[in-house]
Formats: structure tokens, C-alpha cells, sequence
């Protein structure tokens, strides 16, 4: 008997960033019934690389690898597959961060690295910051972060990429309005390695669904507004196993210590543009020195009261921005604390303010 | 061969028992919302945030608010934080049905600094305090929440220029003259979904102007319902982009301003001869009334003239039936001889807690919340100086 139809939506990014340039195509599915499916049983695909500016020469296919398999938010009888992009030849397409994360979270598998990033981002439309007033600025920051009232905007849109994300099965474990206005957040985690990435990718890519739907665009740039308006991070939250054992502060202590030493080029993983959002005012640090704290906002990274008076947990590194590789930042700030080799800067596009930053760093007697 | 059977029973309900026990040994939580509220300082009707959490780990038909876990969040968001320690740690302490998501909880939160102290605002728990060292009292409070609808810093529907008809048909009214009925309704009922003892919705006597009554609670949970309902109303408020006005004052003019009149009674009130009680408090209030009003709202002397039936803030007065006075005594229940009075002294932007607690001790002649926790108000000397000059 032939099982019923239904459709996979393979997922994968297109190269150009890990937020909106997550693009999709479906697939009828004949041979397995959706309740049998698991994703090892889901075929290779590929798709059209010139479309996209990922091929290589003339032979322009994409081959996608299913690697996750999720249920579907917006359709009856589907599922997501989120897909790894490699070259015809085999060898991994020039931008798959995720075959280089996962190499890093497998071959130290004992750690259990589990993460919880806080995903900002603002609701834009038609170019600029949705429900903002045509001329001129909304009132000043003071009662938007976590604001009820009509000071508020966007919370419809913020709540239906929530609920459907938890449809997704996707570990979405809270979000709140932001301290701009039509900025929100939505964090995701606990989760363990590669997961975490995974999660946040199609985390996005079901807000491209959404902001398709209403004709909105989500705005991952770390410093979106000049002037006095926040920006948007990504702040990490992290711990090993160790850390959340009894007497775990002095592994995160340890990490801590680790952290400075690689600093210089750990924020090269924290987002293209973070220069504009990291000027020390607006809850960030300076990305030219590592300073650390317990329950402080304005440092590199943050302990919290609880961790430090529980003495065992996790801590949060807040120089990530929004619009970061998740796999690329999960994987190198876990490296980085663990003193492990991590993802090479050569994985990077390079940017213009590396070089003043290291400048200021070496003048700082950094 | 009867040993097989009873063998074969017993392992039959044995199958049974664990399969049934074993879904629910099985069972994976569905997870659910938990929407965390507090009150964020600046005030306790606009200034109520709230932040969502995903809970994995007990299903929501079985959760009890102290399952919920202590949470925080970034106290240099809302101007709460001490110097460089910024977070604000929130202790759930009541729980409510979500009214407007599906599968989700309200949970209402107390604010402590990282040190476990409690926030400068933490007013709850001042009046808990209170509450909980005399609780054979049962103090039972029913608050009347007056308002006004604003849209863009005007009152709703109000003309472009000039005024509505002037206050007589607005009160209670029915047709075209009233304003905001749908948007008041809507708060009404998704309280009521919310569990809240809303015990009544009016019309009142300006025009886009209402009124809804909270109780009878005892004890902290008036505020508890009072805070949740302006929740409920700021978050209808984000959805049409309107404004629920607080003031005390907010029109000048032959125009009412907005109260809070606080009905109350204790066991001993409302038990037979309980009148006697009621007249002891009406006796003891006279001697802190210069105090008390200091709980009764800001900008509270905009709206106690004398005038739209308010009395005047610089003396303590008290009747039968009358709306003049700063406590009411209903006929009936002079006539009953037992039951509860009304203070109609407290304005709209009340901060509940403090006032009901206040209300409460200085019914009672206990110690109640030192004035300390109050920001002054540059019209108190001016009423102390005025009473002073009335003895």
C-alpha cells in the first residue's frame, strides 16, 4: 500500500549571511509515511548554485545533505529538513559553517557545551522600523523593555514566530519586548553542540516565513539606529558539564581567564558591523578590552548573582551580535574557553575594523 | 489450572495498570508559556513589564504558582538597578489563566535586589507584612477603579475642538453619548477569563470615562487583582493604540476627575452589631487622616475639591448615604446595623498595596506603612496648613 503523500521543505544557507539568506524548495514524499520519516531516510538533493552565487565554474550544482528534520509550522502534513550545502565533488560548500562547528562539538563530545543564545532583532518595514513615526523618532527609550502598552508595537508579529517556532519543536525558551522600540528578542537553547545552531537557523527562517506572510522585514544589523537607540546582540550563554557540577565556578573561572587570551580575534566571530553596536554605552563593552563581572552589563562577559552564589552554572558572553553565524560563534566561543583549537579566522570575510581594533587593543597595553 | 487464570488476570491488570501509568510516566510535557509580570517602579498602573518564558518540565494542568522558578531580568532597562550589579530578581507569588494565549499562565512577581532585599518599590510586600501579622481580621477590601479612555493624549473620542455635552446623560447611559463600551467590555470579560474577582463595570459620569470594581478580596489579594487588571488593560490598550488614563485629574473643568473609593470591613464589621466596629474605625481614622490621604494618590488634591462630589482632603468627615463626606456609610447598612463603609478619598493612581494596607491600619488603630515610602507631594504642606487653620 502506498503510503500518503506529503511534503518536505528542505532548508539550507545560501551563503550570504545565517538570517535571511535561508532559502527552501519542496519535495513531495511518496516512499515513507511521514510518521516512519526520520531524517538519515530522507534522500540528497541539490539545487541550482548559479541562482544563488554558490557555484563554482560551470558546474553549478548544490548538493544538500539532510542533517535535522523538523515538524512543519505553516503546513498539514509536512516537515522542515535543514540541509548542509557541499560541492559536486563532495568537498563542503565555501560558507557551510555547520560541517566546521560540528567537527569541533565531535571531537569533544565529553565537554556536553550547551548553549542558550538571546536572538535581537527589530521588526522593519518598507526600510525602516515598523510603527515608527513617519517623521521624527518615537519617545525615548524608558518604557519599551518589557512595556504593556501602546508604547509597544510588534508584539503580535513577535508572538506568532513563538508559537510557531514551538510548533517547530524548536527549544525557544522565552522572549520579551527589547529596550528600543519594535526591538524584541527570543532566546533559544538549552541546547547541547551543534543543536544550538541548528535551532537558531530555523528559528530564522521561520521569521522569513512570517515576514513574508505580512510583508515585513526583520532587521539583524547590530547597530540599525544611530543615536541614542540600542543595538542588537546575540548574547551567549554557555557552560561544560564541569561548570554545572558542583564547584563549577572555578571551570567557568577558567574559561574566563581563557577567554582573554584569544579576545583579539574571538570578536572577529561575533558579527560583521559589531564596531558600530560595541561603543560601551547601551548595556555593551568595548570590543578593544576584556573586562568580566557578576550581575555587570557593561563587561565582555557576565556571571550571574545566582551562578556565583550557587557556585555552579553557566555564564553569558554579551559581545556577540545579532547577525552572527551561530555555528561559527557556538563553536568558537567553546574552543576559545576551553583553550581547544577553534574555527580558523580564515573562515571569515574580513572587515575594515579589525585592524583599528587591534590598534586601540595595543595601545591599551592589551 | 485456576492459579492460570488468576496468573493470567493479574498479569492482564498488571498490563493495564502500567500502560496507563506508563503514558503518564512517558508522557513528554507539552510545553507552555509562562508570562512573568512585575511592577516596574515608575508606577503600578502603566508601569507593569512582563517577559515570556517556555516551560518544559511540568505540564500546565498540574503546575502550582511554587513550582514556578525565581527569574530576573536588566533592572538598567526600567531605572531599577543599583550601580553596576544590574539585575532584578522576580519571586512568582500568584498565578492566573492566561486571558488573551492559548496554553499559557500569568504569573505575578515580587522585585528583590541580587542581595535578596526587596526593591525599593517592592510595596507588596510592605502590605503583606501587614496583612499576614493580623489576619484573624480578614480584612476585606472592594475597590472601585475609576478611568478614563484616551487616544493620542486626548480622552477618546472627545471632539477635534471644543467639548462633549456636559456630564448628566453619560452615567450608566445607553446610546450614542457614550463612548468605549466595546474596549471596556473586552477588559471585563478577559479578566473574568483570568479568574479575577471583577465585581462590576459602570458607565460614569464623564464622557469616555468608566469605572470597574475589584473584590471582595481579603487581604493582599485586592491588590493582587487590582495590578493584574490594569495588566489586562494595558495590554488591550497596546492592541488598539489607546491609553488608559489614570490621573486623578486629567480635564480641568466641570469635568470628573477619576477615584478609587475603597470599600472595607473586618469579621467584627460585618458580623451582627458590627455598625459599632464600623463607627470605631470612622472614629480612629479622624486622628491620621493627614497621613493617610498621603497614600491616597499623587495629584489627589487636583481632584478632591469639594466639588463632583469629592470632599475636601483637608478635613475628615463622615456620614449616612452621603458622597460629600471622606467615608460613606451605606443606608443599608446602617440599617442592617453591620457590614462595610467607603472611603472616597483614594484616587485613580493608587498604588493598591499601600493603600488598602494603610486603609487597613489606620481602620484599626495598628502600625501601618510609614509615610517614608511615599515620594513627597508639594501639596501635602499645603493641606496640613489649611487643616491646621480649619481646627
Amino acid at each position: 500500500m502506498q503510503p500518503e503523500s506529503w511534503i518536505a521543505e528542505y532548508v539550507w544557507l545560501s551563503g550570504k549571511n545565517t538570517y535571511n539568506d535561508v532559502r527552501s524548495k519542496y519535495k513531495t514524499i511518496t516512499n515513507i509515511s511521514i510518521e516512519q520519516a526520520t531524517v538519515d531516510k530522507l534522500p540528497e538533493w541539490n539545487f541550482d548554485g548559479s541562482s544563488t552565487g554558490q557555484h563554482r565554474g560551470d558546474n553549478t550544482e548544490i548538493v544538500i545533505r539532510p542533517a535535522a528534520m523538523y515538524n512543519h509550522p505553516f503546513l498539514q502534513s509536512a516537515k522542515v529538513v535543514l540541509c548542509e550545502c557541499f560541492y559536486p565533488d563532495g568537498t563542503p560548500e565555501k560558507n557551510n559553517t555547520r560541517i566546521v562547528a560540528k567537527k569541533i562539538f565531535d571531537a569533544h563530545t565529553a565537554d556536553e557545551p550547551m548553549f542558550g543564545l538571546e536572538q535581537e532583532y527589530f521588526i522593519y518595514k518598507g526600510g525602516a522600523p515598523f510603527m515608527w513615526p513617519e517623521n521624527g523618532f518615537p519617545a525615548p527609550q524608558a518604557d519599551y523593555y518589557c512595556g504593556n502598552g501602546s508604547q509597544v508595537t510588534g508584539r503580535e508579529i513577535a508572538l506568532e514566530h513563538y508559537q510557531a517556532c514551538l510548533r517547530m519543536e524548536l527549544k525557544i525558551s522565552g522572549m520579551n519586548a527589547e529596550v528600543a522600540p519594535s526591538q524584541w528578542e527570543f532566546q533559544v537553547g538549552p541546547c547541547v553542540g551543534i543543536e544550538e545552531g541548528d535551532h537558531l537557523v530555523m528559528a530564522r527562517w521561520c521569521y522569513q516565513k512570517i515576514a513574508e506572510k505580512y510583508g515585513l522585514e526583520i532587521n539583524y544589523e547590530p547597530k540599525p539606529i544611530k543615536g541614542d537607540w540600542n543595538g542588537s546582540g546575540c548574547h551567549m550563554n554557555f557552560s561544560t558539564k564541569a561548570m554545572r557540577e558542583k564547584g563549577g565556578i572555578k571551570a567557568i573561572n577558567d574559561a574566563v581567564k581563557n577567554l582573554e587570551k584569544t579576545f583579539l580575534d574571538d570578536v572577529k566571530f561575533y558579527g560583521g558591523d559589531n564596531n558600530q553596536r560595541m561603543t560601551g554605552a547601551h548595556e555593551t563593552s568595548k570590543l578593544s578590552e576584556f573586562t568580566s563581572g557578576i550581575g555587570t552589563r557593561h563587561t565582555s562577559v557576565r556571571i550571574g548573582n545566582d551562578i556565583a552564589a550557587a557556585g555552579q552554572g553557566y555564564f553569558e558572553d554579551r559581545r556577540p551580535a545579532s547577525n552572527i553565524d551561530p555555528y561559527l560563534a557556538t563553536a568558537r566561543l567553546y574552543s576559545s574557553s576551553m583553550g581547544y583549537p577553534g574555527p580558523a579566522v580564515d573562515c571569515l570575510e574580513p572587515q575594515a575594523w579589525w585592524a583599528e581594533l587591534e590598534a586601540e587593543a595595543k595601545k591599551n597595553g592589551q | 489450572h485456576s492459579q492460570q487464570e488468576s496468573l493470567k488476570l493479574q498479569f492482564l491488570y498488571f498490563i493495564v495498570f502500567y500502560s496507563t501509568n506508563l503514558s503518564i510516566i512517558n508522557m513528554t510535557v507539552q510545553p507552555w508559556i509562562a508570562e512573568y509580570v512585575w511592577v516596574s517602579g515608575k508606577n503600578t498602573f502603566s508601569d507593569l513589564r512582563s517577559k515570556y518564558k517556555t516551560v518544559t518540565n511540568i505540564c500546565i494542568s498540574k503546575v502550582t504558582v511554587e513550582d514556578m522558578p525565581v527569574w530576573n531580568f536588566d533592572g538598567s532597562s526600567t531605572g531599577q538597578h543599583r550601580g553596576d550589579n544590574t539585575e532584578i530578581v522576580i519571586h512568582p507569588v500568584a498565578m492566573y489563566t492566561h486571558p488573551f494565549l492559548e496554553n499559557a499562565k500569568v504569573v505575578l512577581c515580587e522585585c528583590f535586589y541580587p542581595d535578596g532585599t526587596p526593591e525599593k518599590n517592592n510595596t507588596r510586600k510592605v502590605a503583606k507584612e501587614i496583612f499576614d501579622s493580623h489576619a484573624e481580621d480578614e480584612p476585606m477590601f472592594g475597590l472601585e477603579q475609576e478611568y478614563f479612555i484616551f487616544k493620542n493624549g486626548k480622552p477618546f473620542m472627545w471632539p477635534e475642538n471644543g467639548f462633549p455635552a456636559p456630564q448628566a446623560d453619560y452615567y450608566c447611559g445607553n446610546g450614542s453619548q457614550v463612548c468605549g463600551r466595546e474596549l471596556v467590555l473586552e477588559h471585563y470579560q478577559s479578566c473574568l477569563k483570568m479568574g479575577l474577582k471583577i465585581s462590576g463595570v459602570n458607565a460614569e459620569v464623564a464622557p469616555s470615562q468608566w469605572e470597574y470594581q475589584v473584590g471582595p478580596c481579603i487581604g493582599i489579594e485586592n491588590g493582587d487583582h487590582m495590578i493584574m487588571s490594569r495588566w489586562v488593560y494595558a495590554k488591550i490598550a497596546e492592541k488598539y493604540g489607546l491609553e488608559i488614563n489614570f490621573e486623578p485629574k486629567p480635564i480641568k473643568g466641570d469635568w470628573n476627575g477619576s477615584g478609587c473609593h475603597m470599600n472595607f470591613s473586618t469579621k467584627a464589621m460585618r458580623a451582627e452589631g458590627g455598625l459599632k466596629a464600623i463607627e470605631q474605625a470612622c472614629e480612629n481614622l479622624k486622628h491620621t487622616f493627614l497621613d493617610d490621604i498621603k497614600f491616597y494618590g499623587g495629584d489627589n488634591n487636583e481632584r478632591m475639591t469639594g466639588a463632583h462630589e469629592t470632599s475636601k482632603l483637608s478635613e475628615f468627615t463622615h456620614g449616612i448615604g452621603t458622597r460629600h463626606t471622606s467615608v460613606r456609610i451605606g443606608n443599608d447598612i446602617a440599617k442592617a446595623g453591620k457590614g462595610y463603609f467607603e472611603d472616597r478619598r483614594p484616587a485613580s493612581n493608587i498604588d493598591p498595596y499601600l493603600a488598602t494596607a494603610r486603609f487597613f491600619t489606620s481602620s484599626m488603630g495598628y502600625d501601618g506603612p510609614s509615610v517614608d515610602l511615599l515620594e513627597p507631594q508639594q501639596w501635602w504642606a499645603a493641606v496640613e496648613a489649611e487643616a491646621k487653620e480649619s481646627k
